[in-house]
Parts: structure tokens; sequence; C-alpha cells
């Protein structure tokens, strides 16, 4: 199937590294320790990686990281939380915002 | 009681005839195993000694787990004879192989598993039972526990999930429930209890088309898990990689995952996992007699090689110490990430 996003083309992610080669080792490098197991473990990393993956609505990141998720231990159940986090976050950021408006509307009202 | 499904045999299935099973693997357009070995300093891969006798004494199982490698099921007939099981266990009495690992389909469902228990013991040798947890709560089978607690057996048990939805998805509907009442049954006799010198360890493979995660880090989150929702304690965690044989090539297939999941395994071959191959320590020997060099090749009949003799009957010590390892397609299984054996 033609889509403009390809699952098999996240086996060329390391292509983008070609005409920056540098830039792109330091990336990898940093992402690499960042997934490590450290004060987080890599099941919490993969869980709070996968709500960011829908927050960001990235296909190949909720490919890779639902994936990672299961490999790292997490199960559906405690995945669909994840995402719950993010969307609950998603929705609170616009609403918080309400405050921005009440601010301006206040200012503009008698 | 656990919802059973035929096996592959009982379908006619074609999966159930071993060598489509292997032209299949073959026929992916992949790294062969081969020339992955080949890239190590193993050329060819050999054996450095004999740490196990692992023992198939029958493929029926009172459940039917979708990734079976077995295809076990209470519809198979394979027992393993009075004649081969003496022949076992003569074999082992005239080595100093340290242990002997019973496995099947359910192994304690042998009419003889007591016996081959009780006799590997008097050998002091160490005694694996693979146990499925579920046949402890069969009325027939009550006795294991205390019995496998009286003769130290080393108790390797599988559990996919600590969560009731994904075991239950793997092994049959109900087998989760079974499952915990067996383990906390298990720990009131001490097993894997600090102190006792009875080892429960658990086995975890992945329920769907995917690799195990790292098992140190799985460990600590298995027991926290299991202790604070089932006050259920054990001493190791196994993280397993699924197969790609049998029944769970059978889920690849069907499933669509097959090319994908094959790639993910050679993609993650680890030059590092070679030395330490079960196969390189363990004899295999099958429900009929015949030997292998695990119990993977056992379930494709991928026999000895030609110097080596093919049966417990015959088997000499010096023939097996340094065989050359019979490799396929789907030692893959056990090579990828952190090795898998």
């Amino acid at each position: 199937m033609d889509t403009y996003y390809n699952p098999k083309d996240l086996a060329h992610f390391p292509d983008v590294g070609e005409e920056a080669p540098e830039l792109w080792n330091k990336w990898l490098d940093w992402y690499n320790a960042v997934f490590a197991e450290g004060a987080l473990s890599e099941r919490e990393k993969a869980l709070i990686a996968l709500a960011v993956a829908h927050t960001v609505q990235c296909p190949y990141c909720i490919d890779a990281y639902s994936t990672a998720c299961l490999e790292k231990g997490s199960d559906l159940e405690q995945m669909t939380e994840a995402i719950h986090v993010a969307a609950a976050i998603r929705g609170g950021s616009s609403l918080v915002h309400g405050v921005q408006m009440r601010n301006h509307v206040h200012k503009l009202s008698m | 009681m656990a919802k059973i499904i035929p096996t592959l045999v009982k379908q006619g299935h074609q999966l159930s005839k071993t060598e489509t099973q292997r032209q299949i693997l073959e026929d992916l357009p992949l790294r062969l195993f081969t020339e992955a070995v080949a890239s190590t300093s193993h050329r060819p891969l050999r054996a450095t000694g004999i740490e196990v006798l692992q023992i198939n004494v029958g493929k029926r199982c009172n459940q039917t787990c979708q990734h079976c490698h077995v295809d076990a099921g209470p519809d198979r007939k394979e027992v393993m004879t009075r004649e081969v099981l003496d022949a076992c266990l003569n074999f082992l009495a005239q080595t100093d192989i340290p242990t002997l690992d019973i496995t099947g389909g359910a192994p304690e469902m042998h009419p003889h598993f007591r016996e081959i228990v009780e006799r590997g013991s008097d050998l002091n040798r160490h005694v694996i039972d693979r146990c499925n947890l579920t046949i402890t709560r069969l009325p027939n089978y009550s006795y294991l526990p205390e019995f496998l607690a009286r003769h130290g057996v080393e108790i390797i048990a599988s559990l996919p999930s600590y969560a009731p939805k994904q075991t239950d998805a793997q092994r049959g509907e109900g087998v989760f429930e079974d499952s915990i009442l067996a383990l906390q049954h298990l720990n009131q006799l001490g097993y894997g209890k600090e102190g006792t010198g009875l080892l429960l360890n658990l086995v975890t493979n992945p329920v769907g088309a995917f690799l195990p995660g790292n098992q140190k880090s799985l460990e600590v989150e298995w027991k926290r898990q299991l202790k604070g929702r089932y006050n259920i304690e054990f001493n190791n965690l196994y993280a397993i990689t699924n197969m790609p044989i049998s029944r769970y090539l059978d889920f690849l297939i069907r499933s669509d995952n097959l090319e994908a999941y094959m790639e993910k395994l050679v993609n993650a071959f680890n030059p590092a996992t070679v030395d330490g191959l079960m196969c390189r320590t363990m004899l295999s020997v099958g429900w009929d007699g015949k030997l292998y060099d695990c119990d993977f090749n056992q379930m494709l009949k991928l026999g000895l090689g030609p110097k080596s003799p093919k049966t417990i009957l015959e088997a000499k010590l010096e023939e097996l110490m340094n065989r050359i390892i019979q490799i396929g397609q789907h030692c893959f299984g056990c090579t990828a990430g952190l090795g898998s054996s």
C-alpha cells in the first residue's frame, strides 16, 4: 500500500545521518543514554515515550514504542493508561489556557 | 480447567510436518544462521561437554498453549517407553552429568514420573521439572508439590505474564487463576523462599510477535507485581524468546508477522551469545530415545550429526562431548539480543 508514512521506512531512519554524521552520532548517543535503565526503569521510560509519541502523533514512534512497551513488560492496560495521561495533558493544556482567555476578557470588559 | 484447542497434529495441519516448518524458515530471504555462526570463532559450532541431560518424556499435556514448540496437548499419544527411560537413567548413572532436566508435554503426566525423579535424586543429581503449574491443581496430580519438595526438585514454571489477560491469551482460559493458586501453594512449602534450597524459577515469553525485554529489569518488576498482587515469591525470572516453530510459527503466519519477526531475530543476532548457547552443554533425548542437541531441534526432528550416536540406547559419552551441533534458521531465536537459552 502506498502511504506517506510507510512502516518499512523506519528501517531507513539512520540514512538521515548520512549528510551530518557527527550530529547524528551525538543525537544517537544521547538518545541511547536517555533510554538506558536509570532512576527510571527501561519499562517506565518506554511508557513515557509511548505517551509522548501519541502527543507528537509520530506514526513511527507509536509503532516503535508500542513494541518497546510490550518487550519491556507492559501490557495493553498499562499502555492505554499511559496514552490517557498524554490525552489528559493535551486536553488540559487547552482548557488551562481558559485562564488566559478569561484574563483577556476581563481586561476588555467593564 | 484450561480451554483446550486441537493440536496441529490433530488438525492435520501442514505445519505438523517438520520438513514444512524448516522449509518455510529457509525460504525467507534472510541471512543464514550457518553464516552468522561462521562469522564468530565457532567454525563449526561444537559441544563443550554435557552439563544437562534433558529428557522429553512425552507430548501429552493438559494445556494447549498458543506458542507451544512441542505442539503438546491432551490428544498427543507419544510417551517415553520403559526401555528408553531405563536407558536414559542408566546413561546418567554411568556419567557424572550433574543435572537431569525433565520436560514434555507436561512431564508429570508420564506414568513413571515419580520413578524418574526418585532415580535421578538417588543418583544425587540436580533434578529439574519443567512444570506448567496447572497440572498440580488436577486431582490425580495434587501430590506433586509435596513430592517435588521432598526430593528437592527445582521447578521451572511457565507464566508469560503477571496479568490474567495475557497469560490466558497464551496458555488458555483459566490458566492464570490456577497458576496463581499453584504458586501460592508452592510458596507455602518453601519453594521460592530464601534459605530453603527449594528453587522456583519462572519463565516468561512474549505474548505476541515481539522479543522479550531485559531479563534483570523484568525480574525486578515481576517480583514487585507478584508480591504486591498475590503475595507470591520466586527465585529467578527467565525471559525467553519464542521459537519460530510449530504452533508459534502458525501464529506468526496467521497474523502476517513471520517475515518481520524473523528479520528482527536475524538483526538482533548477538555473537556474544554463541559461547553460552545451551546446546553446547546439553543432550536432549526424545520420547522415542532419539538424540538431539536441544529440545527445539528435537521438535524439528533435526537429529545429531553423522558422526554421533543416534539414540540413547547406543549413546557413549565420549562420542557426544565434542560433537558438532546441528543448526538451522530457528537458531536465531537463541542468539537474539542478550540470548535466550
